[in-house]
Formats: C-alpha cells, structure tokens, sequence
C-alpha cells in the first residue's frame, strides 16, 4: 500500500479520535467555568470539587457499586454459559447463545423498557438493587463473548493430554481450563464494568429517579447546571482506562485477547 | 471429550442457573412488555390489563413514522461510514509491529471508555462557536469568522461515529488480524495494483465480516439516546428519545411498549434482510 | 537471453542480516533451487526477486534490464506461496484467471485460458468449485495454475510442498520437473530439503547460516564436490574427519595418514582441513585387514532401513558411517572388528 496515503489516513483518524479527548481535559483544567479558545489559565479545582463534593461523591460511589456488582454477576452468568456451550454439543445450544446475547443486541431503549415494566409490576422499580440486575442481564453479553472466544483459543489436545494423565472433568476445569480462560474472564469483566459505568438509559429508566449514577448527573448537569467536574470524571476515567489496558498490554497479550490468532512477532 | 452430548438431566445443571436468571430477568421482563403494548391507558399516567389494539394504532401518526424512517436512516448512514473507515483503519492496525499494534489497541480502549453523554459534550464543545475547531482554523489562518456547527445533522452523524468507531474496530479486529499476509502479496504477484489488491482482495476476502460489522454497527447506533440530545435539533430525535419521552413525561407506557416492539421487529427484519444479503453473494459463487 | 542477475544484494531488516552479499546469474529456462537451512535467507532472496521487498543494497536485473525497484505488480512473474494464498472468496477458474482479469484480457481469452491451464495441472472441470472444497493437493496445482496464467518470465515458488505428505510430495516434485520441461519457463524453488533441490533443480544454489551463498553448481557437482564443510553437512550425509595436511597427497588424522587424490590449492603443510567422505563410498571389511587408506576399528550400531544398511564403525573414537546395499552388506555385527577402506578419490579436501 502506498506508504505516504497511509500515513495520512492515520494521522487524520488519529486527530479525530484525540480531539474530543484534548476539548475534555482542556475543560477539565481550564481555570473558568466557560471554555474559550485559545484557553485562559490552568487550575485543579474541577478536581477538588469532584473529590469533594458530596454531589459528586454519591453518584460515583452509585456508579462504582453499580458497576462493580452487575459485572460480577454478568460474569456468573456467562462463564457456565460459555462453558457449557463448549463443553457439550446440546441441540438447544443456538438458541441459548442467542439469549445470552439478545439483551445487548437489541436497541438499549427496548431493554429498559422491558426493565422498566418488570420492576414496575414487581414493585421493586427505583430500587438500587433492580438496577444492578438490570445491568447484569443488559451486559451479560460482554463477558459472553469473551469468555467464548477464549474457549475458541483453547487447543482441544490439551485438553485431553489432561484427560489422558488421569484428571476428571472437574480437575480438568479446574487446573486446565479455567487458568487459560481467566485473562477472558477478566477482559469481559473489564469491558462490562467500563460500560456500566458509562450507561445512561437503562440505570434511568429503572430507577433514574432515586438512585443517581454518574451518567445521569453529567447529564443532568449538561442540561440544567453546566459544571467542569464532569470532565474532571472523564479525563479519571479514561486515565484508568489507560493505566488498566495499559498494564495488560504490558505484561499480557492484549492482541490474543482481542482475537488476534497470529502469533507472529513482526 | 469436547462437543459429546451430555449424559443425562444432571450434567444439563451447569447451564440451568443461566438459563434461569436470564428466563426470570430477560424474558419475563420482555414478555411483560409485549402484554403491556395491548393494556389500556388511563388518562392520568396509569394503565390497566387489557387486550386492545389501540396503542399499535396509534403508532400510524407522521410523528412516530418520520421519527422511525429518521432513526433508520441515520442508523444506517452511520454505520456505512463508520464501518468504511474502521476497516482500512482495523487493516492497518493487524499488519503493524506488536508493539505498535498494542499502543494503538491500548489508545482505542482509552477512547471507548468515553461515555456517550462526555463525547456529546466534547464535541458540542468542538464544533462550538466559542471554542473549537473554527476557532483553532481561524487562529491558523484558514477561516475568517468561527462559526457553529453544531446543533445539527452533521454533528450527530459526527458523534455518532465517533461513539461507534471503536466498536467496529474491536469487530474486524478478530477476522483481520487472521488474514493471511500471503493473500495481498499474491494479488500483487499476479498483476494487481495496491490499491486494486485492497478492494478485490482485501475487502473481497472479508466481505462476511464487513457484513457482521455492519449490522453489529447498525444495531447499536439505532438505539442511540443521548446524541440527538446533545448534538441535534428536535427533528434529529432518534426513536429511542420518542419512546422515552412516551414512557416517562407522558407517562404512557402502553403506547411506549408497542413503539418499542414495533421498533424491534422493523430492526430486526432489517438485520435479518443486511445477513441475506451480505450472505447471498457467497452462495452464488458456490 | 541473461537471464536474472543479482548483483553485491544485501538484506537487512533492521538489525538482522537476512541475505549477505549474494552474486548471482540464473541461466534463463532452468530450474533453479534456493537450498538452505531455515532463516539462511533464501525465502528472502526469493521475495526481493519477486518484489516484496527491496533490497538494502545491490541491483537485480533481468535480460539486463534493471528491476530493482520496479514494484511487484508490474514484473509479470508468477508465485506460488507456502501457504498458497489461494482467495477464499473466488471459485477455482476465478483464482486461476485472476491477472487476466487485471490486465483486463477479454472473458473468451480468459475462459479458453482457464481450461488450458487447469487441463495443464489435471484439474479438468474444476473451474466453478470453491476453494473450500479442495484437498490439499489440489489446492496445490491451483495455485500453480494460476501462478502460470500469464507464461510469466519467472516461476517462483517458497517451500510449495511443505505442507504436502511424503508420498505426495514426491509425486508433485516429479510433476512440477516435467511441467517445467514443458514449459521451459525459469523457475526458482526455494526448499529446505536437499533432496527435493536434488530432485528436481538443474542449477543447485546454497545458502548457508551466515546467510551467504556457499555454493552454486549441479546438483551432481554439489554432490561430488562440495566447497566447505558446511555443504558437505548439509547435502548428502557424510563423515568429516578433521586433519592436517602432510604434503601434497596426504593428510593426518589422528595417528594415520590418509592419501587423498587432489589437495585444494592454498593448504600447506601443517594446515587444519577436514576431510569428507560419503558413506557409499566406504566400504567395510570384517576383522583388522591390511589395506591402503583404511582406519581400523569396533562396530558399534548397524542401520537396516531395508533399501540400503548402514554401519558405524567406532575407530579410536573417531565416527565413520559406511552404506551398502543389502547385496554388498558386509558379515559383521555390533561389538565385532572392522576395517573401512576410503578411497583416495573419494576422499574431498575442505579447508577447514
């Protein structure tokens, strides 16, 4: 491929995906509360405030409760999911990765709708706790899909070199299987959790009302009471984000992770 | 053994707690949804059971269907030019260096943990009057006046693509980095120019994955709530803002439950009718 | 016609050396095997002729036209590539038509063709079945066909036969020779296996670890006569036994004097060389006989393999392998006496 057009290609996709992520830490420095450009002077209070105020605080610790426990249980969901599915060969199998997947493939409107009207007829809409199963189902898929890509990646020969030096089904999970598929288990969780964080309509159509996740605020406060701490919250976000993927990247295979079934080192 | 059939109804329990989470909270859920969109509404927010067609009749106003063929449209919009970019970009990506290769996957995981309501705002900011790209362009010489592009379709479109390009790359990734190098260099070898190879080749080999991408793509910017918010004027709201509005100002969740039905079969038939499609093409070469 | 040239090429890819210094001529309508152990750079030479690399330094010229920089696409040389590269999204007849259809030939030309050329490889009929549908071997003449498609000025082919079974591998070197004949198109195999290189190749080149071209020649010639100990290593089996050179025909190993029928030039007396000799050209003689040019010793493990028998004769620590057929096996067993006798002639002087 021509050398120099590549070059371009990049460095303009480049520009793109980096500008919203300069405007935000721009904001989220800026010493007034209005952005101009070229920026006047330099501060950390947006910061301060975010570690601060209360305001802030309980959305945060909503979001990272939320996010925390919907991904373990998505998790709990998928891993004997995937297993399964790769284990056995059950004429039922099509079907139940379908289900597995539904919830997220469908519009994310029609998902909360169907929630909303669980809940609601329940009794227990507004509760903190519908939301963090909501969000479980809503996300199942993630780890469902990592999970079985990893099982994909799992020669079967190992298996059965298990098999053949006297391990059951049980110690071959335990000593064969599940040590390959945990950096899955991990990825999925990973990838659930940063979009729990991030999800806006289901956390507020369940129960938007009483229990405030970050989302929300940012949002409310885009419409209603504009302050800079909520790019304070995405520039945190997206630093974890580095350091997190960073540190896999490092010492993992990010690229196997990822799906990648080159082993080649270029 | 791998893939044999499992001995008897005890070996099925692994896959009974799965089953029945998602039975209890994705199906039941869903199906309280369909009974709804046949409830009848009382004035003053609250619905009783029923069986009525009215709330799917209701849904034949110009509202709902310019709503709906919008939606659509700028579904499908989107994700033809996310998917454009993102796999010559995915491409690019698979057949650089590892090291390369893991900064870059690394730097799109950074930008994918923006939630959609942050790049709304950033690129409300960067499409502004007062301090975005006009500006940066008129400081540079190259524009006289700033000017604001947003609220507006272009900004939407924007946004949107932003929000879905990382998605799209993590789905080509997997087939793309499983492309034989051999395969361009033998297009190369026999005649055909880089740019020839690319799209007879390349792009002809993968023709099933641009198909998945596509419509995994489509999907997800279909259901896009906050964008429009943000980014676009009223006539720029998806179907997604509509059903809300119905289900919680309006407090009409009948009517919102069969827009919201109604919406899943129209997305569905479209995946359906992109798969056949895509899919066609293959069994004619068969 | 010239043929192809390769001139003072040097390869690297960052700090790795993959090709040093490699001179060559390639007699035009030939068959010509790049032979060498993996990583000694022959995959690479092969490449940098066909375009998908440049070199680092040095020219490549064809019919003495310089095509160093001319870009893969327009050389009109045809590939074959190890893992076949075959396009899983075009049938059989499409993937063979394919720089046809690049070059825009007209649909008649390129249907006509197409059967030709499959008709060429055996695959008669098989233009609308899909790649997926092939075995291995046939996906094998596939993509030969289709490397073929425009009678290119070179045939180039990386490691074709690897993936292929034994049998079969034999069978497609002896089809690949006579196609060649037929076509008398220049052709450059690269392999790793120097029995294939024997098979098929009239022009042997090797390449060795230091990633230079040791040694060009006929196969027989390679055979009979390798440059270094490298070569004689690696083509054939062969016994080497380190010396020194004792006059003008004669060498000592160990405690004995060998005499040898020609001395390279350049060795004096006193010299370190080493001295190969094939196994076939020993032969082993029960006991402790007198005889000129031979290294007594103890027999210590027998090959039978059925078509030919090999001994190891242990002599004062020094390995000699000697084969014969089974006709001309010598009565000996493990454990008992043995003489081999080394011809003079069959004795090759290499600097060590």
């Amino acid at each position: 491929m021509n050398k120099t057009l590549r070059i371009i290609f990049l460095s303009l996709i480049l520009f793109l995906l980096c500008g919203p992520l300069i405007v935000v830490s721009g904001v989220s420095l800026n010493a007034k509360k209005r952005l101009f450009f070229p920026p006047e002077g330099i501060s950390l209070r947006w910061y301060e405030e975010l570690l601060t105020e209360s305001s802030w605080l309980i959305p945060v610790q909503n979001s990272l409760t939320i996010a925390f426990t919907s991904s373990f249980i998505a998790l709990s969901i998928a891993l004997p999911l995937a297993y399964f599915l790769w284990r056995y060969r059950v004429f039922y199998a099509r079907a139940l990765f379908t289900l597995g997947i539904s919830p997220f493939i469908l519009p994310p409107v029609i998902t909360a709708l169907g929630f909303l009207s669980f809940w609601v007829t329940i009794g227990f809409y507004g509760k903190m706790f519908a939301t963090m199963i909501s969000h479980a189902i809503f996300f199942v898929t993630l780890p469902l899909v990592t999970i079985s890509l990893g099982f994909e990646s799992i020669d079967h020969e190992i298996v059965e070199a298990a098999e053949t030096m006297g391990a059951d089904s049980r110690t071959v999970f335990k000593t064969v299987v599940f040590p390959l598929i945990r950096p899955y288990m991990i990825s999925g969780f990973a990838f659930a959790f940063v979009l729990s964080l991030n999800e806006y309509i289901v956390a507020y159509m369940v129960s938007g009302f009483t229990v405030e996740t970050l989302p929300i605020k940012i949002f409310n406060s885009l419409r209603y009471g504009y302050t800079p701490v909520m790019a304070s919250v995405a520039v945190v976000f997206v630093l974890l984000a580095v350091i997190i993927f960073g540190l896999i990247g490092r010492f993992g295979d990010l690229p196997k992770l990822l799906g990648a079934m080159n082993p080649e080192n270029k | 053994m791998i893939g044999e059939r499992p001995k008897g109804i005890r070996s099925h329990l692994p896959v009974a707690y799965p089953a029945l989470m998602l039975g209890i909270f994705f199906i039941i859920p869903f199906g309280i949804m369909v009974a709804i969109s046949f409830f009848h509404r009382q004035p003053g927010g609250f619905y009783i059971p029923g069986f009525e067609f009215t709330n799917y009749k209701n849904l034949y106003t110009a509202l709902f269907g310019r709503t709906l063929s919008f939606s659509l449209f700028v579904a499908g919009l989107s994700a033809a030019v996310c998917v454009s970019l993102a796999f010559p970009f995915t491409y690019f990506i698979t057949r650089m260096r590892r090291r390369t290769q893991v900064i870059w996957l690394v730097f799109l995981m950074s930008v994918l943990s923006l939630s959609e309501v942050i790049i709304g705002f950033a690129w409300s900011l960067l499409l502004s009057r007062t301090a975005g790209i006009s500006n940066l362009m008129v400081w540079l010489g190259l524009m006289e006046q700033p000017k604001a592009w947003y609220p507006g379709f272009a900004a939407l479109l924007f946004g949107i693509c932003y929000l879905a390009f990382p998605y799209t790359v993590l789905v080509l990734y997997p087939p793309l980095s499983r492309l034989d190098p051999a395969l361009p260099e033998a297009s190369q070898t026999l005649g055909a120019s880089p740019l020839r190879t690319f799209f007879g080749v390349i792009v002809g080999s993968m023709r099933n994955a641009i198909v998945a991408a596509f419509v995994m793509v489509f999907v997800f910017t279909l259901g896009v709530y906050l964008l429009p918010q943000i980014l676009g004027r009223p006539q720029h709201w998806t179907l997604s803002v509509l059903i809300t509005d119905q289900a919680i100002y309006q407090t009409n969740m009948p009517m919102a439950a069969s827009m919201a039905i109604f919406f899943m079969f129209v997305s569905l038939l479209l995946v359906a009718l992109t798969m056949v499609i895509g899919k066609g093409k293959k069994i004619k070469t068969q | 016609m010239a043929g192809l040239t390769l001139e003072d090429i040097h390869k690297n890819f960052g700090s790795v050396v993959a090709a040093r210094e490699v001179n060559l001529k390639l007699p035009h309508g030939r068959f010509v095997c790049f032979l060498g152990p993996s990583g000694c750079g022959k995959t690479t030479l092969l490449r940098l002729i066909a375009g998908l690399e440049s070199p680092t330094q040095g020219h490549i010229l064809l019919d003495g036209e310089h095509i160093t920089w001319t870009p893969a696409h327009k050389r009109n040389f045809g590939m074959v590539f190890q893992s076949l590269a075959l396009f899983p999204h075009l049938s059989v007849g499409e993937n063979v038509t394919y720089s046809l259809r690049v070059r825009h030939v007209k649909k008649s030309t390129q249907q006509k063709r197409a059967a030709e050329l499959l008709d060429l490889v055996q695959l008669s009929g098989f233009e609308d079945r899909h790649i997926s549908q092939l075995s291995g071997g046939q996906r094998q003449r596939v993509a030969i066909a289709r490397a073929l498609a425009i009678d290119p000025l070179l045939f180039l082919l990386d490691e074709p036969l690897s993936a292929l079974d034994a049998k079969l591998r034999e069978s497609m070197q002896l089809e690949l020779r006579l196609l060649q004949q037929r076509l008398g198109v220049t052709t450059i195999l690269v392999t790793h296996d120097q029995r294939e290189a024997m098979t098929m190749a009239d022009m042997v080149v090797v390449m060795g670890p230091d990633n230079r071209v040791r040694q060009v020649g006929t196969p027989l010639d390679i055979y009979r006569q390798p440059s270094d100990t490298f070569v004689a290593d690696f083509i054939g089996s062969s016994n080497l036994l380190q010396g020194s050179c004792m006059g003008a025909r004669e060498i000592k190993i160990g405690d004995q004097h060998l005499e040898v029928a020609e001395m390279p030039a350049g060795v004096s007396d006193g010299t370190s060389v080493t001295v190969s000799v094939r196994p076939e050209d020993i032969s082993v003689l029960p006991g402790a006989e007198k005889r000129d040019n031979c290294l007594h010793g103890t027999v210590s493990f027998i090959r039978d393999v059925g078509s030919n028998v090999e001994i190891y004769l242990n002599c004062k620590g020094l390995q000699i392998i000697s084969q014969s057929t089974p006709k001309g096996r010598p009565d000996v067993k493990p454990g008992d006496e043995g003489t081999a006798i080394l011809p003079p002639a069959s004795c090759i002087v290499l600097k060590s």
